[in-house]
């Protein structure tokens, strides 16, 4: 590690004791972007475990055929409660944690455009994820008996209906997911006008860190669709309050409808979910390859270029549903088309590795696991794309499996590549690089043996979503197996939890920039002073801490 | 930068440094993720054009509003007189302007009230009755909404000031809300060309 003089002035940080009262109040209270971002990342993490526990009800009760762990009511609960917290609940809320952690730090700034914004993004966040859990106490009203929503997180018009859907389960869902949503755009806005208004002196767009770019284009995504769901829920809840008509098929109304708003939603919401995995292997690929970022600019409008055409592929997921020859072919071209900016990212990042001085340190372990499941995902994606083959595959599950491997294998795996990278800056002190290997090769193997079997299973025709399944099918050993796979999983995540708090109290002091990198959060102290900077820095190219380190050779010279 | 061998000087790049105004930019990304919004209300109510399996119809109970659209849009001309006027620190200008606007505002809603009056008790049309209520009802409320909100933000300016609070200091905020109040009266342009002409 290299010992040089930070010109940047070093701020002071308070030794002081806090009682607990104190302490409690100072996070309730805060508007610190790093605090709002930590309780975020917290929270999705708890979220994480719940639904995590859920996924392993599931694999027990799909382990062998004729199942009775639960049973099937309880199981349509459990898939659609898994969903939504992973999605609303978990994936979102590391979106917003992570760019609200790093952003500032990354682009030299104090703090976001709006704090008190995001402090209310936060905790309007946290009211919804709690409202959609109460359906579990008070789903059929408050006469004693709960249940959550069983309708799928994508919640398919006509099963949402009245008639279909009796108490307030499916009402939880609409409501607790909406009031989330705002929390996301909320938290979106802010980050779009950080990165345009806050920048330090000289961090052009150019120089600009890979993570910002990739979080400013996640941010315009949000922007943009997620409005759509929420005018999808207001009508939802317009039909089952006030008796309107918009997917009642009996008053000429249309469950189709919902599914375009729902996937016109849903479809970005896939890529902004996966984008802070790209904007977190844009940081740590380079750090630990001992190499700038391969590509730059290829890899900025390979982005903007997935975030565009994210925005027109979302009837892809309605193949089965019968639209004309035209609209398939449309969705099917456009869905491939996403391909090569994704090649694009893939190619750069390997690139990136290619004849540099690799540390295998967790957080490059775990983006290399991202790259391998990430391009099995994405051909996965493109044979789903082909219509006719979704045809035969709609709904199988060959499409769990598929979705697993980017958000499991894609997105789970960057955001802990990511947490081993910036823990000792949020906290101060390194992550056990021996649990985290133990974490890393767990995870890794009881994921691909959960999820690789079930590939299988759909491509012999189990569907998605059956609470059990006779024997007699081919079905047995790849359930058997993948649920197997879900003890290392559990493993895996136990590591990963006993290394937090282990590391957080007794882990080995990191000092300012263990990791010998480039980008502003590693100019100031970790943990970092409510300020951040006590002077704003001055960057003159794309990776500021190497000019400092190295006055002789500084990159501005060569871009 | 002729040498590159010679180091930018961080106190010029430091004065020379401009962004644009964050406030600016939070108002701007709020406009584009309610035109999202209404975009999908906006698609909703043209795709169910005709598709209403009962009436009333919309050509037997709707009637055009004319006088309700040319107070919405002539406040939008209102309350940029008010803005200018307050820029050019005329604040008795102001204060009048600003009155108007809100007086036109009012109109427009009072406009819109009589006539959901006029079409649940005279024409029994509610947002249960067929497919046109349900997307008239959600799309016109949504947009009379966003009116109400900003006539309460145009209220509080107007309270403010007439406690003799010094609006000339918050020229900023009026000037968004004016921003807000023009994005009002655009959507109406787009839910008068889909409700009145082309689904009429």
């Amino acid at each position: 590690m290299a010992s040089i003089d930070y010109p940047l002035e070093r701020p002071k940080v308070q030794e002081r004791e806090f009682s607990f009262s104190e302490a409690l109040y100072s996070w309730v209270a805060t508007v610190d972007h790093k605090r709002l971002g930590l309780m975020y990342i917290v929270s999705a993490l708890i979220f994480f475990v719940v639904a995590g526990i859920m996924a392993t009800v599931i694999r027990a009760q799909l382990a062998f055929p004729n199942g009775h762990v639960v049973g099937p009511d309880t199981f349509n609960r459990l898939f659609t409660m898994h969903g939504t917290t992973m999605v609303f609940l978990v994936g979102m809320p590391m979106v917003a944690g992570f760019s609200n952690y790093l952003v500032p730090l990354m682009i030299g700034a104090r703090d976001m455009a709006f704090p008190r914004l995001n402090a209310f993004g936060f905790w309007i966040f946290l009211f919804g994820g709690l409202l959609l859990y109460f359906s579990y106490i008070g789903g059929s009203g408050l006469s004693g008996t709960g249940s959550a929503p069983d309708v799928g997180w994508f919640a398919y018009a006509p099963l949402t209906s009245r008639a279909f859907s009796r108490g307030s389960s499916t009402d939880y869902w609409a409501i607790g997911v909406l009031v989330a949503g705002f929390g996301s755009i909320a938290s979106a806005i802010n980050v779009i006008a950080t990165t345009a208004c806050m920048r330090c002196p000289g961090m052009t767009l150019s120089r600009m860190p890979m993570f910002v770019w990739v979080m400013l284009v996640d941010s315009w995504m949000i922007v943009l669709v997620l409005p759509p769901l929420s005018a999808g829920q207001i009508m939802l809840l317009l039909d089952r309050y006030l008796g309107a008509h918009f997917f009642d098929t009996q008053a000429g109304g249309s469950a189709i409808l919902w599914q375009h708003i729902f996937w016109i939603f849903g479809h970005p919401e896939v890529y902004i979910l996966i984008f802070p995995a790209f904007a977190i292997l844009s940081e740590v690929i380079p750090v630990f390859s001992r190499k700038p970022l391969f590509g730059r600019p290829a890899m900025v409008g390979a982005i903007v270029a997935i975030g565009f055409i994210s925005m027109g592929v979302w009837a892809h997921h309605m193949f089965a549903v019968g639209m004309t020859a035209w609209s398939n072919t449309f969705f099917a071209a456009a869905s491939m088309l996403v391909g090569i900016p994704t090649g694009i990212k893939i190619f750069n990042w390997t690139a990136t590795m290619y004849g540099g001085k690799l540390r295998l340190d967790t957080p490059l372990l775990f983006c290399l696991g991202f790259l391998l499941q990430f391009l099995v995902a994405g051909l996965t994606g493109i044979m789903l794309a082909v219509a006719p083959f979704d045809w035969q595959l709609h709904d199988s599950y060959f499409v769990v499996a598929h979705f697993h491997f980017t958000l499991i294998g894609g997105l789970i795996f960057g955001l802990f590549a990511g947490m081993y990278y910036w823990f000792p800056k949020a906290t101060g002190r390194l992550l056990s690089d021996k649990l985290g290997k133990w974490h890393f090769w767990l995870l890794c193997i009881g994921f691909n043996m959960t999820f690789i079997p079930l590939h299988f299973a759909g491509l012999l025709g189990m569907p998605r979503r059956i609470y059990t399944y006779m024997p007699g099918r081919g079905w047995e050993s790849w359930n058997l197996v993948a649920s197997i796979g879900v003890i290392f999983q559990i493993a895996g995540i136990l590591c990963f939890v006993w290394n937090v708090l282990r590391s957080a109290k007794r882990g080995e002091v990191a000092g300012d920039d263990p990791w010998d990198g480039w980008t502003l959060e590693w100019a100031t102290s970790s943990p970092p002073p409510e300020y951040n900077f006590e002077k704003l820095p001055v960057v003159r190219s794309s990776r500021p801490l190497w000019d400092l380190k190295h006055p002789q050779d500084p990159d501005w010279k060569y871009e | 930068m002729a040498d590159l061998n010679v180091p930018i000087d961080a106190l010029t790049m430091e004065r020379e440094w401009k962004q644009p105004d964050r406030g600016t930019v939070g108002i701007i990304f709020l406009i584009i993720t309610e035109s999202s919004l209404f975009a999908i209300f906006v698609a909703t109510y043209l795709i169910y054009i005709g598709k209403s399996l009962t009436g009333p119809y919309p050509k037997d109970v709707l009637d055009v509003p004319i006088l309700a659209t040319i107070c919405l849009l002539s406040s939008s001309l209102t309350v940029y007189f008010a803005e200018h006027a307050l820029a050019h620190g005329r604040l008795a200008a102001f204060k009048a302007w600003w009155l108007v606007t809100i007086a036109l505002g009012l109109e427009f809603l009072t406009a819109t009230g009589l006539e959901w009056k006029k079409l649940i008790t005279e024409d029994h049309l509610t947002i249960r009755t067929n497919l046109f209520g349900s997307t008239f009802y959600s799309l016109v409320g949504l947009h009379a909404s966003h009116v109400i909100v900003g006539m309460c933000f145009l209220l509080l300016v107007l309270f403010v000031t007439l406690f003799g609070f010094p609006i000339e200091t918050q020229l900023r905020r009026v000037k968004f809300l004016s921003w807000y109040w023009h994005f009002v009266d655009a959507v109406w342009v787009i839910v008068f060309t889909v409700v009145y002409i082309i689904g009429r």
